[in-house]
């Protein structure tokens, strides 16, 4: 076989390697969550002891962080959580945290020691079965002014990502 | 032009393809435009630890033999939240505790005390990525130090949900 006809062949080859690695990454796309649906409303007690609901909320951009102590990737967000809430609560943003702990003693431990800033309730699977399920922690969602759900999360995210998206629902009105 | 040259380019071009191919493949595509709601995730590479590889089993392998006729079942023991549990688990598993916490040891422990050591048992959580889990390996730890034989961990990569609830394998909720 000529080297020029190797050649050739290997070409072939790389172009089908490149359609199967395309359609790996399409295969592998997530699919969305609740698409534009409004996000479904709750009430809990705070840690605080205050009353906490969700549409409380309307007219704010909101990221719901579900979370656990115990969580090691879930640690990692909650720190820059406590950034953006200083950086963009007063252009109209909201961290709201929902603790998946299975009782409220390490989780207020956990928010006095690290000073969270923003309100923290312990939720439960029914809760968490309204949001399309927390099978994994964490999993946040950015909520739009209109409470609509704009995003899930699922997963460690890089925090470059919610910044991102704060802010860009944040310039709209 | 000589055929050494031809051969050169050609692998050249192949390692060129491939590190493109594999640095694409190994991270989830991110979807974010702004005009709507996406799932996105990393997926945590898992690492190397205490359970080895050969106690391991997949969910694949786990779903088919929990499937077929005629094979010893083991006990299948949810080590991670109960919130998680009483979403998904594994039909026919049993909630035993959160293993990172005294109380899930004890439960488990308890739970074990009156099994030959010789008994098949798989454990599992799916709280976290594989790499981040603060239940799989006390869990293991502790059966292990009592002396069970036969105990493999499920390993979940990314979480519960993604590994075994999207797949489509056997799910069931409450207690």
């Amino acid at each position: 076989m000529s080297s020029k006809r190797i050649l050739i062949y290997g070409i072939v080859a790389i172009c089908l390697l490149g359609i199967y690695v395309a359609g790996r990454r399409t295969a592998q796309k997530p699919k969305p969550a609740a698409s534009g649906n409004v996000a479904p409303d709750f009430t809990l007690t705070d840690l605080d002891g205050r009353k906490l609901t969700l549409s409380d909320y309307k007219g704010t951009v909101v990221l719901l962080d579900f979370w656990a102590t115990w969580c090691g990737p879930c640690r990692t967000e909650i720190s820059h959580f406590v950034e953006m809430q200083n950086q963009y609560g007063p252009q109209g943003f909201q961290v709201i945290g929902i603790s998946m702990d299975d009782d409220a003693k390490p989780v207020r431990e956990f928010a006095q020691h690290y000073k969270l800033n923003y309100p923290v309730a312990v939720g439960d699977d029914k809760l968490a079965d309204r949001f399309g399920g927390v099978l994994g922690l964490p999993v946040n969602f950015i909520i739009d002014r209109q409470g609509r759900i704009h995003a899930k999360y699922l997963g460690a995210t890089d925090v470059s990502v919610f910044d991102e998206a704060v802010k860009n629902l944040l310039a709209k009105p | 032009m000589s055929a050494s040259y031809f051969l050169r380019s050609f692998f050249a071009v192949c390692l060129l393809s491939l590190s493109l191919g594999f640095a694409c493949a190994a991270q989830e595509p991110v979807l974010f435009d702004g005009s709507g709601p996406v799932v996105f995730g990393f997926q945590a590479a898992p690492t190397d630890d205490a359970i080895p590889a050969t106690q391991r089993v997949t969910p694949d392998e786990l779903a088919k033999s929990l499937q077929s006729a005629g094979a010893q079942k083991p006990l299948l023991f949810e080590v991670g939240p109960h919130s998680l549990y009483l979403q998904a688990h594994i039909p026919g598993s049993e909630y035993l505790g959160a293993t990172s916490s005294d109380s899930g040891r004890k439960q488990l422990r308890q739970r074990v005390k009156a099994l030959p050591h010789d008994t098949p048992i798989v454990l599992y959580c799916g709280c976290c990525p594989w790499s981040h889990c603060p239940n799989a390996h006390p869990a293991y730890q502790e059966l292990h130090a009592l002396g069970f034989t036969n105990v493999k961990v499920l390993y979940i990569a990314n979480n519960f949900g993604t590994d075994w609830v999207d797949k489509g394998y056997p799910t069931a909720k409450g207690e």
